[in-house]
């Protein structure tokens, strides 16, 4: 482990009740600062929670926010769940796959957008939504997600799973 | 509509109530310092009690009563707060959360104080990053304020708030399965007994509020129990925020008085359906809700109304499906949101879920059989009512309902071999 990441996680063990509930926390600032729970990641969790390293990766394993495989520096979360699918989720699901060459939870070949279909993003009132790098972007129609898209290609973003 | 002024939901748009000068110039923290220097702890439990708040998450349970359950036996106890807001169509406690973080605190610290709580924890849905952002900068204000820490607002009593940001994961929406992950566990639903009250977070005295229960803490303690009391039917009084969505004129969170019809709340609240459209279905309180028809419109938007139509006001989400709506697509949706989200400890829930995915997938992409039509009508008994939580038995009821209500849609469905409604298939749109 890097004095840096150690020190942090020692910081959030000590705020927290014990070690393992500092895991998810610790997990999460590993994955901002990596751009996915690492392997290595994984170790030093271990090692900070005194949990054997099977354990850390089951726990991980469980949360989707959690990713334990290369992502892209963008990440597009399309909700699929009941409003947004009567608002043209479908169409927009559709849309995006073909824009960005990719199947659901696949990453475009440059590594810079990874496309993740997921349940409801609590936007049910603009549908069919996303988020970007959990930021939001509501009524997405096609023509808006080629927009968006364009912009995306412009910008440098920042963390693509922040963990604050 | 019904003369009704918004309690929650009062100024949201012309003031910035996440600014800690603004939100005290309306009022903001006078609640919490009357608790503390007029009432004892014993006296804001039945203040509350008397009010009759029923939890806003889902389960309706009495907030006073959850609090009363807590053992007096000198062991640490924990507030949480759960804000995993994650039930297909609910979107009330993110705007909560963006909109009115103060009030969420205020709340958070009387109710703190009525079970003298040792510490609070704040649980907020690892994808609201921006409420979690908005909550943080609130809360570091009345931290600044002399609000959080020790001896609040000048009183006897010391809190402080732990921000647990989730990772991603609606089954710790369940209160047991959100205390696991707030000890670094899998978020999987606990076996009951031992109940929270007994042995939750740490094994030790715990409630679980919601969002929005707790952000009508305040007002019962500045306006009284019976004023909150008088508001809707005596047996599940308030104001409740009902997210409405689907096929209406104006989605929205909308404040409401329950009791009120769910012909008003579309109509006259949501703007109504477009020209020319009729109600087909309608979700009234969640995914997990078995739906409603339009022969159901003049029934109450409260609890004992919606059970008696055998469903339930949930977290009131209302979501809306007119004529032009597939409901083996609108089925399909929901049972695959219940197959990836259960977190696979009861084989009844994690198989059934899948099964019952592939068929209905099967049915909406013009493949399916007799012989499926006739699993669906009867694998509700082997699912509903044989798992730890609620999850695996949230699977069946819109299916089961919708089915039952217009089972010529399904057999349409088999007997072209595609949607009767020209509405392709997902899989062929997605």
């Amino acid at each position: 482990m890097t004095p840096a990441r150690e020190a942090k996680g020692k910081a959030l063990v000590a705020a927290h009740h014990d070690g393992q509930s500092a895991l998810i926390p610790f997990l999460q600032y590993c994955q901002e600062e990596d751009g996915y729970v690492t392997p290595a990641a994984l170790d030093d969790a271990a090692t900070l929670t005194g949990l054997t390293r099977g354990e850390v990766e089951s726990i991980a394993s469980f949360y989707s926010l959690l990713f334990q495989r290369p992502i892209g520096k963008h990440v597009i979360q399309v909700c699929r769940t009941l409003a947004c699918m009567l608002g043209g989720a479908d169409e927009l699901r559709a849309h995006a796959k073909a824009r960005l060459g990719v199947t659901d939870g696949g990453t475009t070949s440059d590594g810079m957008f990874t496309y993740e279909e997921v349940e409801c993003l609590a936007a049910c009132d603009k549908a069919p939504c996303l988020q970007h790098n959990l930021r939001y972007h509501y009524d997405v129609t096609p023509a808006e997600f080629d927009r968006l898209l364009e912009q995306w290609k412009r910008e440098r973003p920042d963390a693509a799973m922040p963990a604050e | 509509m019904t003369p009704f002024e918004p309690v929650l939901t009062k100024g949201l748009g012309e003031f910035d109530l996440a600014d800690i000068d603004v939100y005290e110039s309306r009022g903001g923290f006078s609640a919490l310092r009357k608790a503390l220097r007029e009432m004892t702890p014993d006296a804001v439990v039945s203040e509350v009690s008397a009010s009759n708040l029923r939890g806003r998450g889902g389960a309706g349970f009495p907030t006073g009563k959850k609090w009363s359950f807590l053992p007096k036996d000198g062991r640490p106890r924990y507030l949480v707060c759960n804000c995993d807001e994650a039930e297909p169509g609910t979107f009330k406690d993110r705007m909560l959360l963006e909109k009115t973080p103060l009030q969420i605190i205020e709340g958070l610290l009387i109710s703190a104080y009525a079970i003298q709580a040792n510490e609070i924890i704040m649980y907020i849905r690892g994808e609201f990053l921006e409420g979690f952002r908005v909550f943080k900068n609130a809360l570091d204000a009345v931290r600044s304020r002399g609000y959080v820490g020790d001896k609040v607002a000048g009183s006897d009593f010391s809190i402080d708030i732990l921000l647990h940001r989730g990772a991603g994961a609606y089954i710790c929406g369940e209160e047991t399965a959100l205390l696991n992950s707030v000890e670094g566990k899998r978020g999987e639903p606990r076996l009951k007994p031992p109940f929270p009250a007994n042995a939750g977070l740490y094994g030790m005295p715990t409630v679980v509020n919601n969002v929005e229960t707790v952000a009508f803490v305040p007002h019962i303690i500045t306006r009284g129990a019976k004023w909150f009391a008088s508001i809707g039917p005596s047996s599940s009084p308030g104001p409740k925020i009902v997210s409405v969505s689907g096929h209406v004129q104006r989605p929205g969170n909308y404040e409401i008085p329950l009791g009120i019809s769910i012909r008003e709340l579309i109509d006259e609240y949501a703007g109504g359906l477009r020209p020319g459209r009729r109600v087909k279905a309608i979700q009234p309180g969640g995914g997990s809700s078995a739906a409603i028809f339009e022969e159901d419109l003049d029934t109450g938007y409260d609890y004992e109304s919606l059970a008696a139509k055998r469903t339930m006001l949930g977290s009131g989400a209302v979501v809306v499906m007119d004529d032009t709506a597939c409901l083996v697509r609108s089925s399909m949706t929901l049972v695959r949101f219940f197959e990836k989200e259960s977190c696979g400890q009861c084989t009844p829930c994690r198989e059934g879920g899948q099964w019952v995915h592939r068929l209905v997938a099967r049915l909406e992409a013009g493949e399916g059989t007799d012989a499926d039509l006739r699993i669906l009508n009867t694998i509700n008994t082997t699912i509903t009512g044989t798992n730890l939580c609620p999850l695996g038995d949230s699977i069946m009821p819109f299916l089961s309902s919708v089915l039952k209500r217009f089972p010529d849609e399904f057999a349409a469905h088999v007997k072209l071999a595609r949607c009767p409604l020209g509405a392709g298939s997902s899989e062929s749109a997605a």
